[in-house]
């Protein structure tokens, strides 16, 4: 009551010349228990964070043991756990999660890559654009996972995982970074043109440099985007990665095989996710202090 | 870095026809110049934008020259064609009628002639101070290493000592001003165009750079055209101010403004500075088609 009361009337006494003993620079009562709130509001939501994960483990693990679900359907985290220990052991995990990891980086980097290129051709001839726009738009618009069976008659079975994860996430990178390229500042542009610049130069001075978020953010899309091809390339066609270990557990029944395999594909996606934010952070900082204080 | 600073001696020979410019129409006034190869003409410049069932007269033709070494300034209401001229005047445009003139050759539709410094100050996010004021020369070909050497001690000399490693998010507006300035300066061109360098920033900081912008002129003793709403400012900096009207834009009247350089800020007190800022309001009011101040009072 004495706090709030106090609250309330500093507003009016602020600019008043100050008579009492507290220093200027100590934070407010009002203040403090303001800032304590937003502690404790943090904290309760981790708390229901790891709370959730525990229960759903909890019932996970008992549901199956209790006979309450079939534990040949769902398997549960001990013997999940048991199958990720032995094969992590026999080092089979490890060969197959770095199969899928290397695929899905080849995938990724390789469609930006093109897709870049592709999108700087794009901006570079208007003409170019013109003419191959709607054919971009229907081919973003297909759902590129119909393709995999064609890519592995084209291709074989391990040209058509890089293929597939390339093709799932070019297009989405061409439309973005054209986009992209379109929306960097025409003002900036002028500049530069202002003191001479060809057209190469300002592609390299200003457009290219100017759209890294956009870059970053495709980059953040197409990290997803590979590994679901990657993953779908191999139901198909693989004799390794996660992809495989999904199909091949399953169609033998091994639940715990397939549950293992999804569980290192979540702390794969998350990863690289991570790894992405990290690398968004340090370089937007210096684009206009996106997420940086001044 | 002396070669940086050209001085251009200023000769006298623009003795003003009419001190306060108050009678003077272009035309008659250029005829003071004309002993002096001027730097910078415009001859019949015009601009008309046609679209299908009009024709929009954006720049009804004018001539306009500048003597090398001098400050001249374009005031004038939004839509007199101020932008229109300077555009034409770096290249981007093509005038429809017309021809620009620099150092006596047709640089019609040429870009890279002239330093054009625009509105916004256009720093490069992610490029450091120092390779944002480099940028012009590096663009014109000076080897990066060679445009971080030069750009450098302007740096420190210029106020911005210190930023050269910072990022353009970490200056304030006055400074990311004075590096966009220093960036056009740069670069080996005889002639800037300066587009209300100074319209976004607040009282005190405009009259510092305007003080800070009469300095470089004195060192870099470059051609400079600037283009500006405020009248106070126009004088203070300008050896000549074109006073612009609009629909169409056009050239209303030239003022030579012979207040003695070096000019201190006190200058604007001066009944003299009082006097032909009246005149060049009333003439801006007048164009406006609202009656002159004077005779309201």
């Amino acid at each position: 009551m004495m706090t709030s009361t106090k609250a309330a009337l500093s507003h009016f006494v602020r600019f008043a010349p100050r008579s009492g003993s507290a220093p200027a620079s100590a934070p407010s009562a009002a203040y403090a228990a303001y800032l304590r709130s937003l502690k404790r509001r943090a904290l309760s939501i981790q708390l229901w964070q790891i709370g959730l994960v525990a229960a759903l483990l909890v019932v996970w693990e008992v549901a199956p043991r209790a006979g309450w679900i079939n534990p040949m359907l769902t398997s549960y985290p001990s013997a999940i756990a048991r199958t990720f220990t032995r094969m992590l052991q026999d080092g089979s995990l490890t060969t197959h999660t770095l199969v899928t990891l290397s695929e899905t980086v080849v995938g990724f980097v390789g469609g930006m890559l093109l897709g870049t290129f592709c999108a700087v051709v794009l901006w570079w001839s208007s003409y170019v654009y013109r003419v191959l726009d709607p054919f971009i738009v229907v081919l973003n618009a297909i759902p590129k996972i119909a393709l995999v069976p064609i890519f592995y008659i084209w291709l074989g079975d391990i040209a058509s995982i890089y293929a597939m994860a390339i093709a799932i996430s070019v297009f989405v990178t061409i439309l973005m970074l054209y986009t992209g390229f379109q929306a960097v500042d025409e003002d900036k542009i002028k500049l530069v043109r202002l003191f001479g610049a060809s057209r190469l130069k300002v592609l390299t001075k200003v457009v290219l440099p100017g759209s890294v978020p956009t870059m970053i953010a495709a980059l953040k899309v197409n990290v997803g985007l590979a590994l679901v091809g990657v993953v779908v390339g191999e139901f198909q066609a693989a004799k390794a990665g996660l992809g495989y270990l999904i199909t091949y557990g399953s169609q033998i029944f091994q639940m715990n095989l397939v549950m293992t395999a999804i569980v290192v594909l979540a702390v794969i996606s998350s990863l690289l996710f991570i790894g992405i934010q990290a690398l968004e952070s340090t370089v937007l900082r210096r684009h206009g202090g996106v997420g940086g204080g001044n | 870095m002396d070669h940086e600073l050209r001085k251009r001696g200023t000769s006298g020979l623009e003795v003003a026809c009419d001190p306060f410019g108050l009678m003077a129409r272009p035309s008659a006034i250029m005829e003071c110049h004309m002993n002096v190869q001027p730097q910078l003409v415009l001859e019949h410049v015009s601009m008309v934008f046609r679209s299908e069932d009009l024709n929009f007269t954006a720049l009804a033709p004018i001539d306009f020259e500048v003597p090398a070494g001098k400050f001249v300034s374009l005031i004038g209401p939004s839509g007199c064609g101020k932008s229109t001229i300077f555009n034409i005047t770096a290249g981007l445009q093509p005038p429809t009628t017309g021809r620009v003139m620099i150092d006596g050759e047709d640089a019609t539709g040429t870009i890279g002639q002239v330093g054009y410094m625009l509105q916004k100050d256009l720093l490069l996010p992610w490029r450091t101070v120092l390779d944002n004021v480099a940028l012009g020369m590096e663009i014109r070909g000076v080897p990066m290493a060679e445009a971080r050497e030069r750009a450098l001690p302007l740096l420190q000399r210029y106020g911005l000592g210190g930023f050269e490693k910072r990022y353009p998010s970490a200056l304030s507006g006055g400074m990311r001003q004075r590096a966009a300035l220093l960036r056009t300066l740069l670069i080996d061109v005889d002639v800037i165009l300066l587009d209300e360098p100074f319209g976004a920033l607040d009282a005190q900081t405009k009259s510092q750079m305007q003080e800070w912008l009469l300095q470089l002129f004195r060192d870099f003793g470059r051609t400079v055209i600037f283009v500006t709403h405020d009248v106070e400012e126009a004088i203070f900096l300008s050896d000549d101010i074109y006073v612009m009207a609009s629909r169409p834009g056009r050239i209303i009247d030239k003022m030579s403004i012979d207040l003695p350089r070096p000019r201190e800020r006190s200058v604007v007190s001066s009944p003299r500075f009082v006097a032909m800022k009246q005149y060049c309001l009333d003439l801006l009011r007048t164009a406006a088609g609202q009656p002159p101040q004077a005779a309201a009072a």
